[in-house]
């Protein structure tokens, strides 16, 4: 079971910004899905995940990019050819 | 080049950007009008992924599948409504609103790709791309009663795909018919060196409708608990066509289907917990305050810019990836999804294909489906198709409570040709 804090906590590690007043709808419905998942408890781990393919990476070699302004054609905050961001700190 | 006249009564809302004209050249699907569900790239036409936090973007690139397309003379008509990024059965979770079922219009057209299957089911356009991460292109096909393919994991460029969730998801056709179904294949497969899960195993193929001596396996989990017992005796009638036409029908079992459903959720909540951290309002989308700090900047642009379920999904698969818990869901996800696969490639050591329904109901009420849990679980026949990377198709094998029912037919990796085949059988057997 997770409570409203825990819920409350991981909407703020995930940056999704929800109100006080959607809390218990979504907590509630968090619950209901975990229980559901629990139902992975009973698989065994000595399966190995994933699979035996590769990753295909293609060789290091300095490809034409868009255009800068193209770029950032979907931006209002911009400088100097840079996005401006929030402040981090 | 030449301009396509097509209708632009979109009285089913499915579509959320129509253009006003479709330009088509020489090519295979010259003359053809096509639809492009919203979550892939059209340079300079708006893209949402139905979602108010892309409202307005215009990528700068078209994604591959749309040059592909644009260079074998099809001419887009339009981007389709869906789910917001792909997250739901039934196209109601849509910043756009919902999409109508053209076959009955209190009903929903199936989700996510729910606006590219109403656009080929009012006749709107002929063929549409759709995308499928746990069922987005099959579900719609078979609620709205037209034809669906998920591709082999691999087949088909994800290239200028908007990921939702990279291992489980593939661009694919959806059309009115079979044959317009393997034509469109035939433009899409093939290498892209810019998706590095891309591989080079080309489509160029004929349907053919013998399958005598062909195995097809029965899993008893496809007609098991939460499966309209209506739906299962209309997909059973479907199979024994098939049977008449000289195939051999075996039944089986698929015991890791028990995990299906909760190993899909917690490996595509996982996958969209990242790889929506990039809708920040910085590079596109409304934009970020700068006077504020990053996190309020960020909290507050994904407030107001993602729904519900968006939201839903992207705490779930924080959740299960955060220390402490990973081993609990992540981990023991990828352990249920290596058995899918292990199940599957036992079973195809007996059988050529895997037959049955598409989605265990018709296509539900708007509005009917209110709780997450339930509508997650709609999708238990066909998440398992993404979990082990092979190809499916749903068909169109007759109605219940006069509502569309689809036929699943999935196969072997890389034997997208196959279920072609039997989709097309079946198809030829049904108008004859």
């Amino acid at each position: 079971m997770v409570s409203e804090k825990d819920v409350a906590h991981i909407a703020e590690l995930a940056d999704i910004g929800i109100e006080k007043e959607e809390l218990a709808e979504f907590t509630g419905r968090f619950n209901e899905i975990l229980d559901y998942f629990d139902i992975l408890d009973q698989v065994e781990q000595e399966t190995r995940g994933g699979t035996d393919l590769v990753n295909i990476f293609r060789d290091d070699i300095v490809e034409d990019s868009l255009p800068g302004d193209e770029v950032l054609a979907n931006t209002r905050e911009k400088e100097d050819g840079f996005f401006r961001a929030p402040r981090v700190m | 080049m030449e301009t396509l006249t097509f209708t632009r009564d979109d009285r089913y809302n499915a579509f959320i950007t129509m253009l006003d004209k479709a330009e088509t050249g020489p090519g295979k699907l010259s003359g053809i009008g096509i639809a492009i569900k919203d979550n892939i790239s059209t340079r300079g036409i708006q893209t949402t992924c139905a979602s108010r936090i892309l409202e307005g973007y215009l990528p700068p690139y078209d994604a591959h599948v749309v040059t592909l397309v644009k260079k074998a003379g099809a001419g887009i008509v339009g981007k389709t409504n869906m789910d917001e990024f792909g997250m739901g059965t039934t196209t109601e979770n849509s910043a756009f609103g919902p999409t109508k079922n053209p076959a009955d219009t209190s009903r929903v057209p199936g989700g996510s790709s729910g606006g590219s299957a109403a656009a080929i089911a009012s006749g709107m356009v002929r063929m549409a791309l759709g995308t499928d991460t746990g069922g987005s292109i099959r579900c719609p096909a078979a609620f709205c009663g037209i034809v669906g393919h998920k591709p082999t994991y691999g087949r088909v460029s994800r290239y200028g795909l908007v990921a939702y969730a990279n291992s489980l998801e593939q661009i694919g056709p959806m059309a009115r018919t079979v044959s317009d179904i393997s034509l469109l294949m035939e433009v899409l497969a093939g290498h892209d060196p810019r998706d590095s899960t891309s591989v080079n195993c080309p489509y160029a193929h004929i349907p053919d409708p013998d399958v005598r001596g062909l195995k097809i396996g029965v899993p008893e989990e496809y007609f098991g608990e939460g499966v309209d017992p209506r739906v299962a005796s209309v997909v059973w009638d479907g199979i024994s066509l098939l049977e008449r036409k000289g195939a051999d029908i075996i039944t089986c079992r698929m015991p890791s289907m028990a995990y299906a459903l909760a190993a899909y959720y917690v490996t595509c909540t996982s996958e969209a917990s990242s790889n929506l951290a990039r809708f920040d309002g910085v590079r596109y989308g409304p934009p970020a305050d700068t006077r504020q700090t990053w996190h309020e900047s960020f909290q507050e642009r994904r407030r107001d810019g993602f729904g519900t379920e968006v939201k839903r999904r992207i705490m779930l698969g924080t959740f299960a990836l955060s220390s402490g818990y990973y081993g609990k869901y992540y981990a023991k996800a990828q352990a249920a999804r290596q058995r899918v696969r292990n199940d599957f490639l036992r079973l195809f050591r007996e059988v050529d294909v895997i037959a049955g329904p598409t989605m265990p109901t018709v296509a539900f009420r708007i509005g009917e489906k209110t709780d997450p849990l339930s509508m997650y679980l709609s999708d238990i026949l066909t998440v398992p198709a993404n979990l082990a990377g092979i190809p499916a198709i749903s068909v169109p094998c007759g109605t219940s409570e006069g509502l569309p029912v689809g036929l699943q037919i999935m196969g072997p990796h890389f034997r997208d040709e196959r279920v072609i085949d039997v989709a097309y059988a079946f198809e030829q057997g049904v108008s004859r």
